[in-house]
């Protein structure tokens, strides 16, 4: 079937901090570079980080950037890449100030220097003192710093195809990357976009959770693509979770709630707490509240029809201290949870924020995979940046501001690898394999024809239930072992989805299939990469191993899809200029 | 229908606070909206996020008279929505 081929010298696939951040840079540089983005640009989930932008300014007090990188790599619990999170925090000063040039409305002192605020984590002088390090615009951040990148796009004249969704990656015999097959919702036309250098920056995939604060397109349509491509993603079992989301909705309940007083309650009316740290009870560290309310659940202490969230209950507190103090989390209870806090519990259920894995590249924003004996062998033509990458700077877990830095920070470098790859490498494209699209052509037209199949939403929701179940907070062998068996079931469910709607045009039914297909690719790779590491470590919290085990363990997880089968490769532990800084016991 | 469909998937935010409350919106009034609410919806879509969420959630009204109207009808579905769930 002829389908149509489009040339440009760079496609990038998303258009959130990372991918407009690689665009302006290919744009600046005078390469023709268009971007895809599912949604329009300045609605990625980009603009949900509130937090801030870290980087060792020093406005406020002193610091460096060598604290804010033993900060990260102690964060990443030692599994984080060390010339990787030394080329990021060294980077940060100059990127944090670009962005004040192209504009960013960041919040300043008086001397009107950005503004410094504090952030969990943050220290001085090696973890001796916390260190005011977070640059922020108002709570909108994330917001501020997409439509400033945006702009600037919009000015470099970067193309952007709006309300498309990219397929499939397309390689050529050599295994070297050459274009990107896409859907034009608009019209229902499957292209291929013929490249000489493809970025994914598509974001994190965290809807393979039912309880989950990730917006309905995070769907991890680039860890999909690879995983369909032969390339391997990296480190899966790392998600990040925070204790007390609204269940059913995902949207967080602070922390801040529990230290005014709040507890959290079973389905017997139990402060279960209590028997779990009898001394700090709820004000527990959060990956320990988040395991006890897991367990909860998962022995049937749960609450509501489906058993499935634990309570927290505030109304002891009295209708003024909650009016007083927490009248934002009040807001949030009644509209989400369509309880009032004043007289009900909220019922809450630990929830996944943000994916420490994903594509595997290095600190030039070049995905690379194993070959023989090297681990690390670079996909020519193929680049990746932002949640979707493992580059691997958030290692097991990551450092509260750095995800809105790792955007710009390796969208940037990444589009410099980009601009160098092309002049050098291959000023012309290299040609396309024959019948490029058939492949996805072949998958849509499944989906278009199934008979007798699964509805997408169902599969869904069996999906995110074993995810929630099984690779949630609490993990252990038999979970998890019973988590891979199940997930795989759900995988071949997967493959017979169905969708009544055939038409061409705007058809969301088959948009959501074709997501679906991608989700399931994530699903797996967490649960299989999570079952095999026997350890603790950051955010993988195995409760039948406690310890983190740097002898055995201190090495990245890469899953296979095809074969289904796991294989690791060694934490980058030479820094670029400074001094490995070696494992500690992570306390606080 | 792919028409709606469109204005299904536009409904599709960066923030999932927005995706909950304008999926509630549409399973409930879409069918129901004339064509120049249809008109005012799709311009309220093109609303930033933030600025979108502030006047779901009541912190601010928004100036457009006709936009405002359905930001009314979002709040009371999503209201009502939410007293169906916990009886």
């Amino acid at each position: 079937m002829a389908v149509t081929v489009r040339q440009f010298d760079a496609v990038i696939v998303g258009g959130g901090g990372a991918g407009l951040r690689a665009a302006l840079q290919l744009s600046e540089a005078g390469l023709k570079t268009v971007v895809l983005s599912k949604v329009f640009p300045t609605r990625s989930h980009t603009v949900a980080a509130q937090g801030g932008i870290s980087a060792a300014l020093g406005n406020v007090q002193e610091d460096k950037w060598e604290w804010h990188m033993y900060d990260t790599v102690k964060g990443s619990d030692w599994l984080g890449d060390q010339d990787a999170i030394e080329f990021m925090t060294r980077n940060a000063i100059d990127a944090v100030i670009e962005l004040e040039h192209f504009g960013m409305p960041f919040d300043r002192v008086d001397s009107g220097r950005i503004y410094q605020r504090p952030f969990g984590g943050h220290t001085a002088n090696f973890g001796k003192t916390p260190v005011q390090r977070a640059c922020a615009a108002a709570d909108r951040t994330g917001h501020a710093m997409l439509h400033t990148l945006y702009q600037r796009n919009v000015r470099a004249k970067t193309q952007f195809f709006v309300e498309w969704m990219a397929l499939d990656l397309i390689r050529d015999s050599e295994g070297d990357v050459v274009g990107v097959t896409a859907l034009e919702m608009e019209t229902g036309e499957i292209m291929v976009l013929h490249a000489k250098a493809v970025l994914f920056a598509t974001g994190g995939s965290g809807r393979i959770f039912a309880a989950s604060t990730n917006a309905f397109i995070n769907t991890g349509d680039g860890l999909g693509m690879c995983a369909r491509a032969g390339i391997p993603l990296e480190d899966m079992e790392f998600w990040q979770f925070h204790p007390t989301g609204v269940a059913g909705a995902g949207v967080l309940i602070t922390e801040g709630v529990r230290g005014e007083g709040g507890i959290l309650l079973n389905a017997n009316g139990e402060r279960f707490m209590e028997r779990y740290a009898p001394n700090l009870k709820d004000l527990a560290p959060r990956d320990f509240v988040s395991r006890c309310m897991a367990l909860e659940v998962l022995e049937g202490r749960g609450c509501g029809k489906e058993k499935d969230h634990v309570l927290l209950k505030l109304d002891h507190l009295g209708p003024d201290i909650i009016k007083q103090r927490l009248p934002s989390i009040r807001e949030i209870a009644i509209k989400f949870a369509g309880v009032d806090p004043i007289k009900e519990p909220i019922p809450v259920i630990p929830t996944c924020h943000y994916q420490m894995g994903g594509i595997p590249t290095n600190y030039l924003g070049e995905v690379i995979t194993p070959q023989g004996d090297n681990p690390e062998v670079r996909v020519n033509g193929f680049y990746a940046a932002g949640e979707c990458a493992c580059t691997s700077v958030h290692g097991a877990n990551r450092l509260g501001t750095n995800s809105l830095l790792d955007l710009v920070v390796f969208g940037k470098s990444a589009g410099n690898s980009m601009i160098d790859f092309i002049r050098k490498e291959r000023p012309t494209h290299k040609p396309l394999p024959e019948n490029a699209a058939d492949f996805s052509l072949a998958r849509v037209n499944r989906i278009d024809t199934q008979t007798n199949g699964e509805d997408v939403s169902a599969v869904r929701t069996a999906m995110q239930k074993v995810v929630q179940a099984r690779a949630g907070v609490f993990r252990t062998d038999k979970n998890l072992a019973l988590g891979v068996t199940e997930i795989k079931e759900v995988a071949e469910r997967a493959k017979r989805t169905q969708i009544k709607d055939k038409s061409k045009v705007f058809n969301m039914a088959r948009v959501e299939a074709l997501e679906m297909e991608n989700l399931i690719e994530v699903a797996v790779a967490t649960l299989i990469s999570a079952e095999a590491r026997k350890e603790s470590r950051g955010a993988h919290a195995h409760d039948d191993y406690p310890n983190r085990d740097d002898e055995n363990w201190m090495k990245h997880t890469l899953f296979d899809s095809a074969s289904r089968t796991l294989s690791y490769k060694p934490v980058h532990t030479k820094p670029l200029s400074v001094e490995y800084i070696p494992p500690k016991e992570r306390t606080f | 229908m792919s028409e709606l469909d469109r204005i299904r998937w536009r409904s599709r935010r960066g923030l999932l606070e927005l995706d909950l409350v304008l999926e509630k919106f549409l399973d409930r009034y879409l069918q129901q909206l004339d064509q120049e609410q249809l008109d005012s919806y799709k311009d309220l879509l093109f609303l930033p996020d933030n600025d979108l969420l502030d006047f779901v959630d009541g912190r601010r009204d928004c100036p457009e008279p006709r936009m405002q109207q359905l930001i009314v009808l979002m709040r009371d579905c999503w209201q009502a929505a939410q007293n169906d769930c916990s009886q």
